[in-house]
């Protein structure tokens, strides 16, 4: 698929512009999912929540992984995950990554932090791997046997780990703000490494805050900001609060009480079932905007 | 006289922390762990002034603030992958906990059993793979028991002596476990093999309790010293600027 597949912004008013379901249409069962953010921090949680509506399934997920892969992991949708960790920072381990981890519900491929980034570039360069010395000596290697070492042509001749190219067919990323055209910003303090994933992925979808004007994006804010170029993002989507429960700053912290009753909800079958019904069964986005809603005024 | 005289547990874990750091110069000191925070910022208001610090999030900061507290001065930018490189660059000293250490310093904190099918997931590898090759490391065990000091770690995370000698010399290269410190005492690996050597325990503790509290043969000599004591300008920077609020006491709690 083209990069700019949906238009080019010539004479087109709504560039490439979509809803989370339009994207999550655009994927297929099997498909390698690259997603953005890290651990419990801005990760693309509506279209995450749109992915659990549809009937995708059998995925390879590539992430730093927080709640995204907790979601995935307890909805059954995940073939294979490809990661360093999963966390929800405030609370370390994620316990629905957890649960379907121990019974052995998916294939693991287990990196290291520096590899995978190593990993996403090489992807996003197009060569087959980077070397890098992370990895030797460690058990990363006995538990994927298929990683490889190379030796250093100069001489030094140094053999290094031959981190893989980890090429996605579809990059899913949350920004702070972008154009029509998929020019994302990010106004938080870490890019992660959301760009890498979208020039690593045949195809990219950036969800934000609010869709501006492209000139309103540098109207205050440093050019440096513009994180990802839309000759690499095929469509964008305004989903407003789109990565709550994780941190979207500076439009929003993360939502720790709503972080904790999601974690808690994982003790038993019948309290995630309970909360899946009354967040993760609307048809909408909205729907699951308004449930959060009414949890935080009963809370008061 | 009305400064309290008891040094805590505490206390004597975040001076060993701290001195982890002790001639490290303009690197970045990386913290896991509350005490480990604690120390750091001891370190830095103390004897190793040129170390960086960060946020816990993507800036360098300018300032010491109390663990815990809000940073006033930013002097760098530190996002994830700066961070990884300069981890690769070798400029910085991580202090990591875990879930398993053995004798000659693998570290897990993957998961507990068999990787295939873990009894316990944990976090995963994270980066201790890339720290343990790329700069000097060291580990903070809040809790030191035979189920954290054990024979051999499930998932090999953090490189110990014996695992980087065995990869070869592009793991060895820049290989460096400096010092561990428990709840019980401090560590390291300077002995003919790399196995782990009991150097100090904390006032309180014996070499016994800690050898019982281990999971493998602890070298040491026929007597271990005490942890030093801290001096009063220590005490005051830790109970007034660092720590007031007494979060180390949560984190290793006095008996």
């Amino acid at each position: 698929m083209s990069g700019n597949g949906n238009g080019n912004g010539n004479g087109n008013g709504n560039g490439k512009i979509m809803t989370p379901d339009a994207i999550v249409g655009r994927l297929e069962s099997g498909m390698t999912l690259g997603i953005g953010g890290w651990g419990s921090r801005r990760k693309p949680m509506a279209v995450v929540r749109a992915l659990l509506r549809s009937d995708v399934t059998d995925l390879t997920v590539v992430a730093y992984g927080g709640p995204d892969v907790g979601l995935l992991a307890a909805a059954g949708r995940v073939r294979k995950l490809v990661t360093a960790f999963v966390t929800l920072d405030s609370i370390p381990l994620e316990p629905h990554y957890r649960a379907a981890r121990e019974r052995a519900a998916s294939e693991l491929v287990e990196l290291d932090e520096a590899m995978f980034m190593q990993g996403l570039t090489a992807a996003a360069q197009r060569l087959p791997f980077l070397p890098v010395r992370a990895g030797l000596g460690s058990d990363v290697l006995r538990v994927n046997p298929g990683l490889r070492t190379v030796t250093s042509p100069y001489e030094d001749g140094e053999e290094l780990v031959a981190a893989p190219a980890l090429r996605l067919d579809a990059a899913l990323v949350h920004l702070n703000r972008a154009d029509h055209l998929g020019n994302g910003q990010y106004l938080g303090p870490d890019p992660y490494f959301d760009d890498l994933f979208c020039e690593a992925a045949d195809t990219a979808y950036v969800t934000c805050e609010r869709i501006v004007d492209t000139a309103e994006l540098t109207a205050h804010a440093a050019p440096q900001t513009l994180l990802v170029s839309r000759h690499a993002v095929t469509g964008v989507a305004e989903t407003p609060k789109g990565a709550h429960f994780t941190s979207c700053a500076p439009d929003y912290g993360r939502d720790e009480s709503f972080q904790r009753e999601y974690a808690t909800a994982a003790r038993t079958p019948e309290t995630w079932a309970s909360f899946h019904t009354r967040f993760l069964t609307g048809s909408t986005e909205e729907d699951y905007q308004l449930a959060v809603q009414d949890w935080h005024k009963e809370q008061r | 006289m009305t400064t309290p005289t008891t040094v805590t547990r505490a206390d004597y874990c975040v001076l060993a922390c701290a001195d982890a750091w002790r001639g490290d110069g303009e690197v970045l000191a990386s913290p896991m762990g509350t005490v480990p925070s604690i120390a750091a910022r001891l370190a830095k208001l103390t004897f190793a002034p040129e170390l960086l610090l960060t946020d816990g999030e993507a800036l360098l900061i300018g300032d010491v603030p109390a663990v815990g507290a809000r940073s006033a001065v930013t002097e760098g930018w530190l996002p994830y992958r700066r961070h990884l490189t300069m981890t690769m660059g070798g400029r910085r000293h991580v202090m990591m906990g875990a879930s398993q250490i053995d004798r000659f310093g693998n570290q897990n904190i993957s998961c507990v059993g068999d990787w295939r099918r873990p009894s316990r997931q944990l976090l995963g590898a994270r980066g201790a793979p890339a720290n343990t090759l790329n700069n000097p490391v060291s580990y903070w065990i809040p809790r030191h028991s035979p189920r954290v000091f054990v024979e051999r770690v499930d998932m090999i995370c953090g490189v110990g002596y014996d695992s980087a000698a065995a990869a070869g010399p592009s793991a060895t290269r820049f290989h460096e476990l400096r010092r561990v410190v428990s709840d019980l005492g401090v560590f390291d690996f300077a002995t003919p093999d790399h196995a782990m050597r009991l150097v100090s325990v904390h006032p309180g503790v014996t070499a016994d309790e800690v050898r019982e509290a281990t999971g493998f043969p602890l070298a040491m000599s026929d007597e271990v010293p005490p942890t030093r004591e801290p001096t009063p300008g220590e005490l005051r920077l830790i109970r007034e600027v660092v720590d007031p609020s007494g979060l180390r006491e949560r984190e290793v709690p006095t008996a």
